[in-house]
């Protein structure tokens, strides 16, 4: 649910990073807030527990420049990637615009992706979307480490959908904009089938 | 997509702005603001330049959103009124009609009683004036285009420059 505001001449359209626990949605917000300008970025919010995790949501706004005339803000949330914190990771989809997964590249966790993914899609129908109608994209993240899944097969099992995938290093910043980008671009084209 | 997009024009603006600026004056308020359910900033009146009025909309919407999960779980529909007391400062938080979310900051020159009075009078007006807004955005949606539409020539170079 975007906000288009013409008094102000503004956009706001809302993000959301999902995944499994320690997946890197935290890692992708901290890698953006430290590479944008000062005037680009608002405070990057983290609503943590006292060992980092997220507990609530993380919170970047980001106003990146204009549109015709109208200043473009996508606010980037995440959600906590931890199972039992599932109550409020649902509130958090919560008027979303575009999602972006993402996933662990380690062979050990490809339930706790397809776990998450599928939590996801029932999270979405709850709040009455569906995830093949919404702006999407893939990160497959972690690719620096070890003992790795091919990215062929990552995306047999989790891109169902084929939508725009990107290997990442959340760490080094590897593929984080990449990502972002392209559900950028999804949105506003969603909003120009709209208005 | 399920419901409906905040489209809000100079008019609708400037009514919800004096609406804001009358629940400022009237209950001796710090600052008055409005929050999408979604945590978007929709207008702000007071003293806001010393506060990061984008973060407090994001977390008074997540405020908002999480009390919803607790009323939920409790069998009530919604608690449609928060208020947190400070030690200098206090916010009251109130829930308008399912997807507005108006937000007082006060401190000692106010009082709950006033804030809460002038709220529910405010509250109403609000109510009315988006139930107007997103009848407007659903007519305007189903003839196709708003009339001055900013994104009919949007291009893959215009998102492209974004981020440059």
């Amino acid at each position: 649910m975007s906000f288009i505001n013409y008094s102000s001449r503004e956009i706001n359209c809302k993000i959301v990073y999902y995944g499994p626990g320690l997946c890197g949605k935290t890692t992708n917000l901290q890698y953006i807030y430290r590479r944008t300008n000062p005037g680009q970025k608002g405070k990057l919010i983290s609503l943590a527990t006292e060992t980092e995790r997220t507990l609530f949501f993380d919170f970047l706004p980001l106003a990146l420049g204009d549109i015709r005339g109208f200043k473009i803000r996508f606010h980037l949330y995440t959600v906590p990637g931890q199972v039992f914190y599932a109550a409020s990771r649902k509130l958090i989809l919560k008027g979303v615009d575009g999602v972006i997964f993402v996933a662990d590249s380690q062979i050990e966790r490809m339930d706790s992706n397809m776990e998450s993914l599928e939590d996801l899609t029932i999270n979405l129908a709850e709040q009455g979307y569906e995830l093949e109608k919404l702006p999407f994209a893939m990160q497959y993240n972690k690719r620096d480490l070890p003992n790795l899944i091919p990215v062929a097969d990552l995306d047999n099992v989790l891109n169902l959908r084929k939508v725009p995938w990107f290997e990442a290093v959340a760490v080094t910043g590897k593929g984080v904009f990449e990502t972002l980008k392209a559900v950028a671009k999804q949105v506003l084209f969603e909003l120009k089938k709209h208005y | 997509m399920t419901g409906s997009d905040l489209v809000m024009h100079e008019e609708e603006f400037r009514r919800v702005d004096a609406e804001l600026q009358k629940l400022h004056q009237q209950s001796n308020a710090k600052v008055v603001f409005l929050v999408d359910k979604n945590g978007q900033l929709i207008a702000s009146v007071g003293e806001t330049h010393e506060i990061d009025t984008t973060s407090l909309a994001s977390l008074t919407a997540g405020n908002i959103a999480a009390t919803g999960g607790i009323a939920k779980l409790l069998g009530e529909r919604e608690f449609t009124i928060l208020f947190h007391e400070g030690e200098k400062d206090n916010i009251h938080i109130s829930l308008i009609g399912q997807r507005i979310i108006l937000v007082v900051i006060f401190d000692k020159r106010s009082s709950l009683g006033l804030v809460r009075l002038r709220v529910k009078k405010a509250a109403e007006t609000l109510g009315k004036i988006f139930e107007e807004i997103t009848q407007k955005v659903e007519k305007e949606k189903g003839e196709g285009k708003l009339e001055e539409s900013i994104f009919a020539e949007i291009s893959d170079e215009d998102i492209d420059n974004l981020f440059r």
